[in-house]
């Protein structure tokens, strides 16, 4: 379970997060909604650790990460697994070898039994033998985010973060990353937060949506709960309305 | 005259606190190294980019810079009649300051130009975020087998430098101009001692650690997208060869 206590952040003196609470549970897919420059993909970075907050704590299955360092958050960090906007494949290696990075980096497995387990992973993101060899430059938007998820998948981390795994992807794809996203999770059962604003798409894969808004979590609930919720910024998001987007 | 000097006071406290992260940033990666895994494999990877692919370029630069230096030395020595010392005069300039410092001067422009580069485009695509995220320090995993291979790549350039710069005076001096060849190898044993070499390569450790050093703290610490990029690539080069230059006056003053 991950849970937000109070957590204030601030960029350029503008509150960016503004005294966050906010509870994850364990082994669910929770997806934070927002209008673009929210601060959703700076809450999910406090998440893992790449972010501090100014204040407030972040407990991961009960462990403060905003107070761990060097080795003690490394040993935290090993409990997840990001998808970032772009990839952030590496750009040198290429499918193959960025899927088994972390394998071959992380440990003492042989090249075979890492060959296994990287194939395995490539087949279960619908990726087949002969993209092995590609490099990131040679992938459309939608396989690049499927090696990346392959990558975060390999060593079958506790909890999975992804931002923004749509952004850019026509709507085939988009439809294509979710369904993935929802398979992974019924085989591994990771606990995954999900940044996202492509509405309603994103509601496929939610077991739980919290809403960002300038800085707070004005609604959370199940995807059905959020959607009847009456607050007009609610409302106005999920209806991708001009006053509120602008606003 | 008052904006004058609070803006000269505010440059001044930006470069006092820009060379302190530069320090606590290398104190960081270095401490790296002594952390497992060791990343012997990396290490060997940047020792080719840094030092093997910089062989060409050096021993053109060694070979013209040694020659450049004969025909000039010649022509003054001649005035003189001591043309028998080119030798000596070769050897001196070049394994006491042209070495080390053209040395540097190359390998910041072909590798520590590329280095920022690469460093910068991992921090804009969020490489460097997705290596923290799988637990590996980018600090171990990129910065510090630079900052190692450069400790070892810069001095052995440098040697070669030498070599090939003597050779390259030799060149000239000898076979073009007839000055005898025991008077030039014999004013070359006869003049360079230990310190000069010693100095040389102290040298060209500090100059070979100070250019990666700047490469890979611009790099991981670059401004947004493309440009941010191309502005540390251009500061790496300008502030390398800045800090080459100044270091060889503070070390030459050591040495001499």
């Amino acid at each position: 379970m991950i849970e937000l206590i109070d957590v204030v952040r601030t960029f350029d003196g503008q509150r960016v997060l503004d005294g966050i609470n906010l509870t994850i549970p364990r082994g669910k897919i929770t997806v934070i909604i927002g209008k673009s420059g929210a601060g959703k993909s700076v809450l999910l970075k406090h998440l893992v650790g790449l972010l501090k907050p100014e204040r407030g704590r972040i407990l991961i299955d009960g462990f403060d990460i905003t107070q761990a360092k060097g080795r003690q958050l490394q040993e935290c960090r090993k409990k997840f697994g990001v998808l970032f906007q772009g990839g952030a494949l590496f750009d040198s290696l290429t499918v193959f070898e960025n899927v088994a990075f972390p394998l071959r980096e992380k440990t003492r497995l042989s090249a075979a039994e890492i060959a296994v387990r990287t194939r395995q992973r490539l087949a279960q993101v619908n990726l087949s033998q002969e993209m092995e060899d590609k490099f990131p430059d040679e992938l459309s938007g939608g396989m690049k985010k499927r090696v990346a998820l392959a990558r975060a998948l390999i060593e079958e981390p506790e909890i999975l973060l992804f931002d923004e795994p749509v952004t850019g992807l026509d709507p085939p794809m988009t439809n294509t990353v979710f369904h993935l996203i929802a398979k992974t999770h019924q085989e591994i059962g990771y606990t995954g937060v999900v940044v996202s604003h492509d509405i309603p798409a994103v509601f496929q894969v939610a077991d739980y949506v919290a809403m960002l808004h300038q800085g707070k979590i004005i609604a959370w609930g199940s995807p059905a709960e959020v959607q009847a919720n009456p607050l007009p910024m609610v409302q106005g998001f999920i209806r991708g309305e001009v006053n509120f987007l602008e606003g | 005259m008052k904006n004058l000097v609070s803006a000269l006071g505010r440059g001044g406290l930006k470069i006092v606190q820009e060379a302190g992260e530069m320090a606590l940033f290398l104190l960081a990666a270095l401490g790296q190294a002594c952390r497992r895994p060791f990343r012997f494999r990396r290490l060997m990877q940047e020792i080719h980019f840094i030092g093997l692919k910089s062989g060409l370029i050096v021993l053109l630069t060694a070979s013209f810079t040694g020659m450049v230096l004969a025909l000039q030395g010649y022509y003054t020595l001649r005035k003189y009649g001591s043309e028998g010392a080119l030798g000596s005069a070769v050897a001196l300039s070049l394994i006491r300051e042209l070495g080390p410092v053209l040395t540097a001067l190359m390998v910041s422009g072909r590798a520590g130009s590329a280095i920022t580069a690469e460093i910068g485009i991992m921090r804009i695509t969020e490489q460097l975020d997705a290596l923290d995220t799988m637990a590996i320090n980018p600090l171990q995993y990129v910065v510090m087998p630079k900052l190692l291979a450069s400790l070892i790549s810069v001095p052995l350039l440098t040697a070669i430098f030498d070599v090939v710069g003597i050779m390259g005076g030799y060149l000239i001096g000898v076979v073009l101009l007839g000055v005898s060849s025991g008077a030039y190898f014999s004013g070359i044993v006869q003049s360079v001692v230990s310190l000069d070499i010693n100095g040389g390569m102290v040298k060209s450790l500090v100059f070979g650690l100070t250019i990666i050093l700047v490469a890979c703290y611009k790099g991981y610490f670059t401004g947004r997208g493309a440009e941010g990029v191309s502005r540390a690539t251009t500061e790496t080069v300008v502030l390398s060869a800045i800090l080459v230059l100044a270091w060889d006056y503070v070390l030459t003053s050591f040495f001499m």
